[in-house]
């Protein structure tokens, strides 16, 4: 028993350490990725753009939920004005980021890692190694940027609709002041709580995107270790943004 | 070629919107925003002996009116009161000096604002003035204080009554 837990933690502790390795070479062959800019800007497109429905319908639906049981809470205490700033703020600092960065594994993270598994498995990442090109930096680093610059964009796009979600509701159906709710979001969200969203987006970011493309590029080359490779990613982003998202809104009280 | 027109398309899309989201969350959810797209103003200072929480970006108003907003918020060492800075927007330009600045509470429990009243003096306020009269913040603590303060007097009252009404009885039983 002891044993086991034993080597588990050490496989832990490789696994990190490799995550780490991995995360140092993207960061080096960073620069020379940045001349083939075109790669980036079509990875943008395959991460960011085409994520863009999924987020949009997300914010749009997890907006009217706010609104809906913000109006529900906050009648209670006669203060339904203050349904503006509640789903401002609950937005912009958590649901935006987090939600965003969860749909993103799912949506653009899963592809990554099984379009690089794939690549792994049909050998195309060792082709590309025997024409003297570096797959890493021709590959797997627009890849990573693509991610870590839509995330955030992307973030800000969910809030935005998120927000006008809870103002449908909020306004237009349960007859809250307009007024009232735009001003008082006004006074109460300060460029802190933007800056703390944008922040947590872009640190999801390279989490979400450094460890699709981990699982991918080092995934086993079998139909199996494809398959394998695109549910680790899912389910450890899932457990790393949760776990970092705690940690920044903690460095950030 | 075709295929290619579509990626930049999407791509420029995506990137515009993602950049539209920030510059509306910026801009139109927090206070700051108003500080860049602002009419001609001019700056007024009142001192207050508490501002309770009174922000910087608060409203100033007049008769429930927006004039203006707080600027900043100091604190003078030497008189040991707060110093308020406010700008008010130029088409506002007829605030007698004689005028008060109250701190008053948006709601039950909002923020902090202040309100001005007019006073009946010819001239009017003008760039850098101050407002000399100047009502605090009303601070809930103070108050619930007070009210604690009055009942353990009143309860101490009773029990001094109640003390004296004691002894009476076994004096007369001497």
């Amino acid at each position: 028993m002891a044993r086991e837990l034993w080597d588990s933690l050490i496989e832990t502790l490789e696994g990190l350490g490799s995550v780490v390795r991995f995360l140092v070479r993207l960061i080096v062959a960073t620069p020379r990725a940045l001349t083939r800019y075109d790669l980036i800007s079509q990875q943008i497109f395959n991460s960011g753009a085409l994520s863009l429905v999924i987020i949009m319908l997300s914010g749009l639906f997890v907006g009217m939920v706010l609104g809906l049981q913000g109006f529900q809470l906050l009648q209670r205490f006669g203060s339904e004005e203050a349904l503006g700033t509640a789903a401002a703020i609950g937005l912009v600092k958590e649901l935006g980021p987090v939600v965003t960065a969860l749909l993103f594994a799912g949506r653009a993270g899963t592809a990554l890692a099984s379009e690089l598994g794939l690549m792994r498995a049909t050998d195309q990442l060792s082709a590309i190694e025997m024409m003297a090109v570096d797959p890493i930096q021709r590959v797997v680093v627009p890849r990573f940027l693509g991610g870590v610059i839509a995330m955030p964009l992307l973030a800000a796009i969910f809030s935005v609709i998120g927000i006008y979600g809870a103002q449908l509701i909020g306004v237009q159906i349960m007859g809250v002041d307009s007024g009232s709710f735009w001003s008082q979001m006004r006074a109460a969200v300060s460029l802190s709580d933007i800056n703390e969203g944008i922040v947590k987006s872009l640190i999801f970011g390279v989490a979400c995107s450094l460890i699709a493309v981990y699982e991918g590029y080092n995934a086993t080359p079998t139909a199996e270790g494809v398959g394998r490779a695109t549910t680790r990613t899912v389910v450890t982003s899932a457990v790393v943004i949760l776990f970092l998202d705690y940690l920044i809104t903690a460095a950030f009280l | 070629m075709r295929k290619l027109h579509t990626l930049n398309l999407g791509t420029g899309t995506f990137v515009l919107l993602g950049f539209a989201a920030l510059f509306f969350l910026t801009t139109q959810t927090t206070s700051r925003g108003w500080a860049f797209g602002s009419s001609a103003h001019y700056t007024l200072t009142a001192k207050f002996d508490n501002i309770g929480d009174l922000k910087v970006g608060a409203p100033v108003s007049m008769s429930g009116v927006e004039v203006g907003r707080v600027t900043k918020i100091d604190y003078d060492s030497k008189e040991y009161k707060a110093v308020v800075q406010m700008r008010i927007e130029d088409k506002f330009n007829q605030i007698p000096t004689d005028s008060d600045a109250s701190i008053y509470t948006q709601g039950l429990l909002g923020g902090k604002f202040i309100g001005l009243t007019a006073g009946g003096a010819e001239t009017y306020l003008k760039d850098k003035d101050q407002i000399d009269f100047t009502q605090s913040a009303f601070v809930l603590e103070n108050l619930i204080g007070q009210v604690l303060a009055s009942f353990t007097k009143s309860k101490a009252d009773d029990q001094a009554a109640a003390a004296s009404a004691g002894t009476k009885p076994t004096e007369k039983t001497k």
